[in-house]
């Protein structure tokens, strides 16, 4: 077998591991070894965003790139044999052709409107590899920002019009500013890698992937702001971007990139990697800051902002991980390239994760000011089993519930916050008509009360009222003075809290009651859950004309709760039944009514 | 280990038993990990989670060992301690399953996952098999949302789960 040029990549990331991406690169390196080809490199790399088509394999053949999708592992050797050493694509298992490009795959649907910034090396490097990133341009940007003055490179970033990606959307040319202005000798950058958002995992991707575009980020905006000393806070539920990031900040040392004067100048800067304990409202600035300091991480009052004394009391300026990742192309590119991307007051592109009930999922970069339906149907490919999309929550515990009829709101800064809903780290969770907005609604109050670092009052005990109150309604219990204290309580939290987690948590209440009251007036008036969701308000009978008898729900029933005789109608005895819906899910003749 | 001798009466949450019970080899390995940061108190956290990577848990001997060695309040490492969801008081089984229920996995069907481990394990989440093998927990994201829903069972991740699948991992997982 004449042996070509060629490589096999794995996506690796945490996605792709999850999806069975360890065991198709096992069979990757056995295929090689049976066909004689044991030097070529297997290489993992990072979440190229597709996390639908998990696990992915690439073949490289002389430079070009074939990306097979949803591998199995007994597949790999037919895909090795005919295309790495034969030359021939298995068309059948292919996704498509990869090319090195802000947009990788143009013609899948899925990418068709992406731009890759931020997440521009994710599945293009060997995210271990230090050579990698440098080959693809990796650290020039720090090169050229410190042959500049600090000065030019915070009015660069200003320009550029870049606004934090944590969640508030603060100008970060401004911070950067402030923090320069700050007076201090001894002062911080942090990299806020919490990402505690649930159905948010940008951070972790890029993190896992391109572990050096987030260290690149920040020596430059150490040397714009003036900052000695930096921390990675990362949350601890990520072990491999820890990993990543270890190793990363260890090659990065070695190569001069960190530590005392950077490439020969006078500008010096020294990483840290923090491991986070598990606990949301640590990705809140003040609280991280604590918890880096050893203690409780808990928020405390702004002024004084961490600009005038943060970490240690020193001034310090903390940023994303997307923040940072686009700082190097911000640099390289220039300010007006950035700037021309986007919307007039939100520049750039976002990268949203998006998830739930639609048939593509995965991370999604793109030009802010893109709508949402765009999301959802061009990208998203729509929802699955041919059913109606609901609500869009987008923002997290922070954010809001758009309905269908906002589908074509631009996702913006502006605009989603005029919605109620707010741009947060950029999750979007799809819901369909199966998901009940009372609960939904309930399910993120409870999480904020869980959160809640008990602190401040209005925090505290106002998300676990609001949290008994949305309870009593899907329980079947609530009134209609509920509605309205419900309404009240979620506004004076909002005013009241100390930190954004408090200030924030009413939303997803807020804007269910805005675009969704229906669903609320029905489980309180008519008792009843349109989408079939809360136990109480719900009951399963069989209906005998459609009832075959075929067994099937009496076999799945968990407390033999249906009766009958074989080939003839069953009954479902109310008073054992559980509601679990076991047999309505696997009814063949839709015969299981829910009501 | 002299830290040990001296032991405090009661402080909260310390349990009759003591430090006979830990393995003196990782009692040792901790002490190491302590002189090396010595009365740094923002080393509080990288302490305890160093603790319950050696134990398993946090035991309260643990505690006051880093609280004497970073010189901080055992009042101010309790109070650590139990603000961090990542921290245990108690040991838990040898291998840890932690079902997501965040967002993405919550709305696609992170509940019955979750009840189809509790019905394979015989446990109810937060709880521990009753050979101490295993141990059920729920988290917020585990950051493969979309491969919802998902599971972390010790360090990896498994995606796309279904009641069904939940079963051929747990009878691997005894096997192991
Ligand atoms: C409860 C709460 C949780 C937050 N979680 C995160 C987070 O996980 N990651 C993050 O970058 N910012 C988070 N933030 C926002 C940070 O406080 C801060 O604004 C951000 O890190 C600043 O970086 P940026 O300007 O680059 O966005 C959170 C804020 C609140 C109130
Ligand atoms: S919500 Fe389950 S992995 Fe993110």
């Amino acid at each position: 077998m004449a042996e070509r040029r060629g490589r096999i990549l794995i996506g690796a990331g945490t996605c792709g591991l999850a999806a069975g991406a360890g065991a198709v690169w096992a069979a990757a390196e056995r295929a090689l070894t049976d066909l004689g080809l044991p030097d070529t490199p297997v290489i993992g790399v990072g979440c190229i965003g597709y996390c639908q088509e998990e696990p992915l394999l690439d073949v490289e053949l002389d430079g070009q790139r074939f990306t097979y999708r949803r591998v199995k592992p007994d597949q790999v050797k037919r895909i090795i044999e005919k295309h790495l050493a034969g030359g021939q694509p298995v068309t059948e298992l292919l996704l498509g052709e990869c090319v090195d490009a802000p947009n990788p795959y143009p013609t899948l649907p899925f990418y068709a409107p992406q731009n890759r910034v931020a997440t521009r090396n994710c599945g293009f490097i060997d995210p271990t590899s230090l050579s990698d990133y440098e080959a693809r341009g990796g650290y020039m940007a720090l090169r050229n920002a410190l042959a500049k003055p600090p000065h030019d490179i915070v009015e660069a970033v200003k320009a550029s019009g870049l606004r934090g990606r944590g969640g508030a959307g603060f100008p970060t040319g401004r911070k950067w500013e402030l923090a320069a202005k700050s007076p201090g000798p001894h002062k911080f950058l942090i990299c806020n890698a919490d990402e505690g958002d649930p159905g948010a995992f940008m951070d972790r991707s890029i993190l896992e992937g391109d572990p050096h575009a987030v260290i690149e980020g920040m020596v430059i905006g150490a040397y714009a702001i003036g900052a000695d000393e930096g921390y990675i806070y990362c949350r601890a539920e990520y072990p491999l971007a820890l990993e990543r990031l270890r190793d990363a900040i260890e090659q990065a040392r070695q190569k001069g990139y960190l530590g005392n004067n950077i490439l020969g100048t006078a500008h010096s800067f020294h990483l840290h990697l923090k491991e986070g304990a598990g606990a949301f409202v640590c990705g809140e600035e003040t609280a991280l800051m604590a918890s880096i300091e050893g203690r409780r991480g808990m928020p405390r009052p702004r002024p004084p902002y961490p600009a005038q004394a943060g970490l240690f009391a020193l001034p310090s300026n903390i940023n994303n991980v997307e923040t940072l990742a686009a700082i190097a192309p911000i640099i390289r590119n220039g300010a007006d390239w950035y700037a021309a991307m986007g919307t007039a007051g939100s520049k750039g592109t976002k990268v949203f994760a998006l998830t739930g009930q639609v048939n593509r999922t995965g991370l999604a970069e793109v030009p802010m000011g893109i709508s949402i339906r765009e999301i959802v149907y061009d990208i998203g490919g729509g929802i699955p089993n041919d059913r109606e999309l609901k609500a869009v929550q987008i923002g997290g515990p922070s954010g809001g519930c758009l309905p269908a009829s906002l589908l074509d709101l631009p996702v913006d800064y502006e605009s989603l916050q005029r919605e109620g809903a707010i741009m947060g780290s950029g999750g979007m969770v799809v819901v369909d008509e199966t998901t009940c907005m009372v609960d939904f609604a309930r399910f993120f109050m409870a999480f904020c009360a869980r959160e809640s670092c008990g602190k401040c009052t209005p925090c505290r005990e106002g998300t676990t009222r609001m949290l008994e109150i949305l309870t009593r309604i899907c329980d079947g219990n609530g009134t209609m003075a509920d509605l309205d204290r419900l309404e009240r309580l979620a506004g004076n939290v909002k005013i009241t809290s100390l930190c954004g987690l408090g200030q924030s948590a009413p939303n997803p209440v807020l804007s269910s009651l805005k675009h969704f009251r229906h669903e609320f007036e029905a489980h309180i008036r008519d008792r009843r859950c349109p989408a079939g969701v809360c136990k109480n308000l719900i009951s399963y009978r069989i209906e005998a004309d459609k009832c075959t008898g075929c067994v099937l729900c009496a076999r799945n029933c968990p407390v033999e709760a249906i009766t009958g005789e074989k080939r003839k109608a069953h009954v479902i005895d109310p008073e054992i039944c559980i509601k679990c819906g076991a047999c309505f899910d696997v009814c063949k003749f839709d015969a299981v009514i829910r009501g | 280990m002299s830290v040990l001798m001296r032991k405090r009466t009661g402080p909260i949450g310390a349990p009759d038993s003591c430090c006979a019970d830990l393995v003196p080899v990782k009692v040792a390995q901790l002490n190491d990990f302590l002189t090396q940061h010595a009365g740094k108190s923002a080393m509080v956290i990288p302490a305890l989670q160093h603790a319950q990577a050696l134990f398993g848990y946090v035991p309260p001997e643990a505690m006051q060992m880093i609280a004497e060695a970073l010189r901080t309040p055992y009042a101010r490492v309790y109070g650590v301690a139990t603000f961090y969801a990542q921290f245990r008081l108690q040991p838990a089984g040898r291998r840890t399953v932690r079902v997501c229920m965040g967002t993405a996995c919550h709305v696609r069907g992170a509940g019955s996952v979750l009840s189809a481990w509790s019905e394979a394990l015989g446990v109810k989440p937060g709880g521990t098999t009753a050979d101490g093998e295993i141990t059920l927990e729920q988290v917020s994201c585990l950051g493969a949302c979309g491969l919802a829903p998902t599971v972390m069972v010790d360090s990896t991740t498994h995606g796309r789960l279904t009641p069904g699948k939940v079963k051929q991992v747990v009878s691997s997982l005894r096997k192991a």
